[in-house]
């Protein structure tokens, strides 16, 4: 299975993605973001960090970087395409999933572990999936999801949440809501289901002797759902 | 030309950074403050001679790139 990550000037979580993607077998290679054609892959990543120093708005200066045309081209004809941290704001920047990342309610940059439950396997992301509740590390000062009243009724018609903020045994309540974000909202997908967008960060979650092993549940299903 | 342009948050997305500024002023005696609500401003100095023409490509770059229309709306002020 090929991969490719795009590195834009300020991207932080780029090589920690190439390293999480290789340990599960992705070949995987890195496209600069001035590079205007994506290699062949079954997978394309924007990663997390700080692209374009967050000017403007987080995400808004690599949603018009040159290779972004040929992504979004890639996730129009069903290609997969996900974006972690940087990488869901610069997807929402694109108009690739709806809505928008604002600043976390209390001001706080947040970096931490956060339990988040999967709302919707039905999908080349998490199907098969062993679990229900997955342990993530998050780390964002922009992660607060909001979108309109009429975008939100769509987004539920169409189960295109992704992921929720929980509690260890699931609960979706706003005291486990690190940010403020609408319904707990960590991650969702476009209608297609081959975009996904989310704050958490599973490649940071791939050895026991870090910070935890739930990134590797992710990566183990999803080379296994590509396959 | 000279054209600048106003950003602000539309009226029921939530604004932290406004809210921390309002309870400062509060702090410091301004007592009479309904609300306080932070946006962008740009100055953008353009070849256009047409005023016309320059606030319509402005209008253009502001729904293209300098606001996301999900949270905020635009407005150009002037041009001369």
């Amino acid at each position: 299975m090929k991969s490719a990550v795009i590195t834009f000037p300020g991207s932080n979580c780029d090589r920690d993605m190439d390293v999480a993607l290789k340990k599960f077998g992705f070949s995987n290679k890195m496209v600069w973001h001035q590079d205007v054609e994506l290699p062949k892959t079954d997978l394309v990543v924007l990663p997390g960090g700080f692209s374009y120093g967050d000017y403007l708005r987080c995400g808004s200066m690599a949603s018009k970087s040159k290779i972004m045309q040929s992504v979004i081209n890639f996730a129009n004809s069903g290609g997969m395409v996900m974006g972690i941290c940087n990488g869901f704001q610069i997807l929402v920047e694109t108009g690739l999933v709806p809505g928008v990342l604002l600043r976390n309610k209390y001001l706080e940059f947040i970096c931490k572990n956060v339990f988040v439950k999967i709302s919707n396997k039905n999908n080349s992301y998490f199907k098969n999936i062993n679990k229900n509740i997955l342990e993530l590390h998050i780390a964002h000062n922009e992660g607060n999801y909001f979108c309109t009243k009429d975008q939100l009724k769509e987004i539920e018609d169409n189960s295109q949440i992704a992921i929720n903020y929980c509690d260890p045994e699931g609960k979706i309540e706003e005291p486990f809501n690190p940010n403020g974000s609408i319904k707990n909202i960590a991650g969702i997908f476009n209608k297609e289901k081959n975009v996904l967008g989310m704050m958490p960060h599973p490649e940071r979650m791939i050895d026991p002797s870090l910070s935890g092993d739930d990134g590797s549940i992710f990566f183990k299903n999803l080379i296994n759902n590509l396959k | 030309m000279k054209i600048s342009v106003i950003i602000t948050l539309k009226k029921d997305v939530l604004d932290p950074q406004g809210k921390v500024i309002h309870q400062a002023l509060d702090g410091m005696g301004f007592n009479d403050v309904n609300e306080v609500r932070q946006g962008k401003y740009f100055e953008i100095d353009t070849k256009e001679t047409n005023p016309k023409k320059a606030k319509d490509k402005v209008e253009e770059m502001c729904k293209k790139l300098l606001a996301n229309l999900v949270i905020e709306n635009y407005k150009i002020i002037d041009a001369q």
